[in-house]
């Protein structure tokens, strides 16, 4: 058996006061994108920055490619919420800040060249010299993306990347990502409140119950073929299945079924379940 | 909502307010001064020295008198003819020298120091009581201590200039460090940009307006206080020159000393200004 990517393996996070999760085991396959599903508050963020190695979880490893992880790295990217894109430089010059990370050699005519190759892919070619207050929310969130993409992570973390922005725009974004995440045959892990975005990008996605003492509940295997299409995912067999399943947990079972676990809870092996047959 | 003004009229609007304060300063004047001055309080005449005693003199200049004298200054402001007798231009040259050197060597210090401050908790709390100790102390109460210590009057005045000009950036410095935006940093942390590209990179442009808006403050003191400074060390600068005038009653040239020191100032003030305008940001 092949070992995943990423695993997470008993991780907990502690405040003081506050046990935000316990004992949580999840793990990401090479190749595979995973979402995480629940409610506001249930630690999501904390998960994702734990991936990250932006936090430290209180309890338990999360192991990348083997090794256990210690800190952030260029191998892991990060889709930010609130894109944070530097607004003293402009679309080009973000993107080229990342790209001087990863190559250290490399002279700023290069880094340039790279810059704009990376943001022509995501359709902002005539945007290069704009500042991010001259950019509309989906300009900028394509430019974090791009600055994303351009390290050319092993993985991509993405803590609810759209949640800001219009019906058309997320829709646009969401292929855009999908696309660069299977062209890069990338890893990827993505918060999200949208269960459509989840159906439309996941391979599986993660139930996690509500607060404190969050777990995840379930993990439910999305069938739907792909490559999906926003337009015409709603038409697919097994798509009702699949979404009426996603909403029943996050409208009811997220919260009867927090705190004390069923006796039959494995916290190594969360159930599974496929409901679109 | 106040509706903007177009440039020309509130220009136009200057010239009159400013025409018309002469023309009564002028106006008030004409007549007067000829007759004898009124009696002299024996502290004022303390205060006026010498000249005063040799008495008489008109006692406030007419605004084409001043107008006058200011075009004699300026047609040689740099001449020198012993070390009490100096041009204007010298004498302004004179404090802008020292404002310039210890608000350079308070930005030096202020603004590294500010730095490590705002990015360490600790380091903050642990200076912050010296820092708000030190801060509200006038800075020409400094002046006797150095004065004792280094034993040079114009290095005493540059101190003077240096540690009054340190607290405003040193605050703000480690005020704009300290609230620079978590994303950025994680920004930067994901990236694994290390320590000084992350400081020259991402911290020191955020910072950057905060810390102009110090310099900026710390310039306006600087340029207040060496007047001041002046008038106690003696011998050369424009607060030297003005005690100077003030000892020979003439009082037209105090009035220009004013006017340079304003639009000295001003000029410093402007200067800052298009730095802070280069650093801006705008989210
Ligand atoms: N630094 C902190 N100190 C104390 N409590 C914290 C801290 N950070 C997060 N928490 C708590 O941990 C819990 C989980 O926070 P987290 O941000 O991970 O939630 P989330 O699932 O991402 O929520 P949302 O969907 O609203 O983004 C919350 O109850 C929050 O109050
Ligand atoms: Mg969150």
């Amino acid at each position: 058996m092949s070992k995943p990517y990423v695993s997470v393996e008993g991780i907990s996070r502690k405040f003081p006061g506050l046990t935000v999760f316990d004992n949580v085991w999840f793990g990401v396959n090479r190749g595979e994108f995973v979402c995480l599903v629940g409610h506001s508050g249930c630690g999501k963020t904390t998960i994702l920055n734990i991936l990250a190695g932006l936090d430290a979880p209180s309890g338990g490893v999360v192991l990348a490619d083997g090794r256990e992880i210690s800190g952030p790295s260029l191998e892991r990217a990060v889709i930010f919420q609130g894109h944070a894109l530097m607004p003293w430089l402009t679309a080009e010059q973000n993107v080229a800040f990342a790209l001087g990370c990863k190559h250290k050699g490399w002279d700023a005519g290069r880094l340039r060249d790279a810059a704009r190759r990376a943001l022509e892919k995501v359709g902002l070619g005539a945007a290069l010299a704009k500042k991010p207050s001259e950019l509309s929310g989906g300009m900028k969130q394509r430019v974090g993306i791009a600055r994303a993409f351009a390290v050319e992570p092993k993985m991509m973390l993405m803590d609810e990347p759209f949640s800001a922005l219009d019906a058309l725009t997320r829709g646009a974004l969401q292929e855009e990502v999908s696309r660069l995440v299977t062209e890069a045959g990338q890893t990827a892990f993505m918060i999200t409140h949208d269960v459509d975005e989840a159906i439309l990008l996941a391979d599986r996605i993660l139930l996690m119950t509500n607060g404190p003492m969050a777990r995840v509940a379930e993990v439910v295997i999305n069938t739907l073929p792909k490559p999906r299409v926003r337009a015409t995912l709603h038409h697919q067999p097994g798509y009702h299945e699949l979404r009426d399943h996603i909403m029943d947990f996050l409208i009811t079972r997220s919260r009867t079924l927090a705190g004390i676990p069923p006796g039959d809870y494995d916290p190594r092996h969360p159930p599974e379940v496929s409901p679109a047959g | 909502m106040q509706k903007p003004v177009s440039a020309w009229r509130a220009t136009l609007l200057s010239f009159i307010i400013l025409a018309v304060f002469l023309g009564a300063w002028e106006l008030s004047l004409q007549g007067a001064g000829q007759g004898a001055g009124p009696a002299m309080d024996p502290e004022y005449a303390a205060l006026l020295g010498q000249a005063a005693a040799s008495g008489g003199q008109t006692p406030m200049p007419k605004p084409s008198e001043i107008g006058h004298r200011l075009f004699q200054l300026l047609s040689d402001p740099f001449y020198i003819r012993g070390p009490n007798d100096q041009g204007i231009g010298i004498q302004v040259a004179y404090s802008l020298g020292r404002v310039l050197l210890g608000f350079g060597i308070a930005a030096l210090i202020a603004i590294p120091l500010g730095f490590v401050i705002g990015m360490s908790p600790l380091l903050n709390a642990a200076l912050n009581p010296f820092i708000q100790v030190l801060r509200p102390v006038s800075p020409l109460a400094w002046m006797p201590l150095a004065l004792f210590t280094i034993q040079d009057s114009s290095i005493s005045a540059v101190f003077v200039i240096f540690i009054c000009s340190i607290w405003p950036m040193l605050l703000n410095t480690a005020f704009g460090v300290s609230a620079v935006r978590r994303e950025w940093l994680n920004v930067a942390r994901t990236l694994e940009a290390g320590t000084w590209r992350t400081a020259f990179r991402v911290i020191l442009p955020a910072a950057a307006p905060t810390i102009l808006t110090g310099m900026r403050i710390s310039i306006g003191i600087a340029w207040l206080v060496i007047v001041a400074a002046e008038m106690l060390v003696g011998g050369t600068g424009i607060g030297y020159w003005v005690w100077n005038q003030w000892n020979n009653l003439s009082i037209a040239d105090i009035c220009i000393a004013i006017l340079m020191i304003g639009l000295v100032g001003l000029a410093l003030d402007r200067l800052l200004g298009l730095l802070a305008r280069a650093v801006a940001w705008q989210e």
